[in-house]
């Protein structure tokens, strides 16, 4: 990617977090009990995940983000 | 051998985020109890907190977001301490690995937790490619990760390294992740950054050492949608340079075998969109998809729906389908017709298809609230692939195999 292109990408990028600034909530703090509920995330467990991502990515061929934590493997 | 790596931990933003303002609340809102999490109430079977939104969601943008925050972005709180003994197995296809995991995470003042864990595979391994080109063999593979999590201002900045050991393999990696919120806890976003050393190593050859590096740029962002749904876009990039193959593996040119040749490189992108919603008044379902692809012509899809259900005060059920398809690599072929410069038998990179389903229970056995909660949980998936390209060389036909996949775990949040 050009250098050019990198800066624009990065003032663009700027210009939309710096204005978003200003943006109100639609939905209030109180409003978001559901959303903090265990049973809304991905991986609860951080061992458990690590293992299914394992099995995953030793096995087939796409890797990336999955969000888990992991470390070499020889498991092939 | 696996030259795949993964990274990125799973950030507790949202979650937190979500306690600060809820603490804020006057007492006596009903909005609070619901979601006082593990320590809540009995009718509120809230298990543990790890990091409230999913996956890359949580990682937030801290390099970035440090520069841009202002004043509407929301500090961030550490992950919650815990501990978490496992035994985990994986049955299929000729090969049985398993052992035990641990891992143990504490908090030090407000602004930095500490984490440590260890993990084994017992590998036994009678797989198709061993069977028809090498000898049975059992070996065990220990990873040990340390981590560090830092509140700086608004920002949660994640420091994580891990080793990885095995007879004829080593692995080293670090990573550094930062988070932060936006627009008024709406939108969080995430940046982080992993670099990985491996030593690929042979049995019986003690001259053989070579070496394969790992670069990962992630970038991640989650949306609350309303207050019962959430959206999640993650984006990473995996690039590898080294010795990307194995020196056991070995590809065919018209039925003779010939040692595997991979390129030195490899670049691949993968996105990921997951959508989370509440369903009913304890219920959640999930939508998730996945596109990767790379420079060695690999095109993966990647689908998985799940639903989780709390029952009484004490349980709570999840279940999850889950499809994964690709292409092969364009140094792949089940028969070579002539040698060429590159190629591979592996069939983890050939055209397949593989299918899951899982589902876990998990079960409170004691809850203090505000104190602490101990909880067990076993998971299981079944999983089936289909090889469409890759052949099993003693019958001629396709290759196929399904696997069984359990986790065992007790957690104790503190």
């Amino acid at each position: 990617m050009k250098p050019r292109r990198v800066v624009s990408l990065f003032l663009m990028g700027s210009a939309f977090l710096l204005g978003g600034c200003s943006v109100e909530p639609w939905v209030k703090p109180y409003e978001r009990e559901r959303l903090a509920d265990p049973i809304m995330q991905a991986n609860r467990d951080p061992l458990a995940s690590k293992h299914k991502e394992h099995v995953y990515d030793v096995r087939e061929g796409a890797r990336g983000a999955d969000g888990v934590q992991g470390g070499g493997c020889g498991c092939n | 051998m696996a030259v795949t790596r993964r990274s990125g931990r799973r950030r507790p933003g949202w979650r937190s985020v979500l306690q600060r303002w809820l603490r804020a609340l006057p007492a006596g809102n009903p909005a609070v109890c619901p979601v006082a999490g593990r320590h809540g109430p009995e009718s509120q079977p809230m298990t543990g907190w790890t990091g409230l939104l999913s996956r890359g969601a949580t990682r937030v943008a801290g390099l970035l977001g440090g520069v841009l925050a202002t004043g509407h972005a929301e500090a961030v709180d550490l992950p919650e301490d815990r501990a978490d003994l496992m035994y985990h197995s994986f049955i299929g296809g000729g090969v049985v690995a398993n052992g035990p995991a641990v891992l143990v995470r504490k908090s030090l003042k407000d602004t930095v937790s500490l984490f440590a864990s260890y993990y084994v595979d017992s590998v036994s391994n009678a797989s198709i490619d061993v069977v028809t080109t090498a000898s049975p063999y059992t070996e065990t593979r220990d990873e040990t990760t340390v981590g560090l999590d830092y509140v700086y201002h608004d920002s949660l900045i994640s420091l994580v390294g891990s080793t990885s050991r095995e007879p004829d393999y080593i692995a080293n990696a670090a990573s550094l992740d930062v988070a932060q919120d936006y627009f008024g806890g709406m939108t969080t976003i995430s940046l982080g950054y992993s670099k990985g050393w491996d030593t690929v190593e042979k049995h019986g050859d003690p001259s053989f050492s070579q070496p394969a590096n790992h670069w990962q740029y992630r970038l991640g962002a989650t949306q609350i949608l309303t207050p019962r749904w959430l959206a999640s876009l993650n984006f990473e990039v995996v690039d590898d340079e080294g010795y990307l193959q194995s020196p056991y593996r070995v590809a065919r040119v018209l039925g003779a075998a010939v040692p595997e040749v991979d390129p030195s490189t490899r670049n691949s992108r993968a996105a990921t969109l997951r959508v989370t919603g509440s369903v009913g008044e304890r219920g959640a379902v999930h939508v998730q998809y996945r596109y990767f692809w790379d420079t060695w012509d690999i095109r993966a899809n990647n689908e998985e729906v799940g639903y989780g259900q709390y029952i009484g005060s004490r349980w709570l059920l999840d279940g999850f389908v889950r499809h994964y398809s690709q292409t092969q690599a364009n140094f792949y072929s089940n028969d070579f017709s002539s040698p060429q410069t590159y190629m591979s038998r592996n069939r983890q990179l050939s055209d397949f298809h593989d299918v899951a389903l899982g589902g876990d229970v998990t079960y409170s056995i004691v809850r203090v609230p505000a104190r602490y909660e101990i909880k067990f949980t076993a998971a299981y998936e079944w999983m089936r692939f289909n090889y469409d390209n890759f052949t099993n060389i003693q019958t001629g036909q396709l290759y196929w195999f399904n696997a069984n996949v359990m986790e065992l775990y007790v957690t104790a949040l503190f």
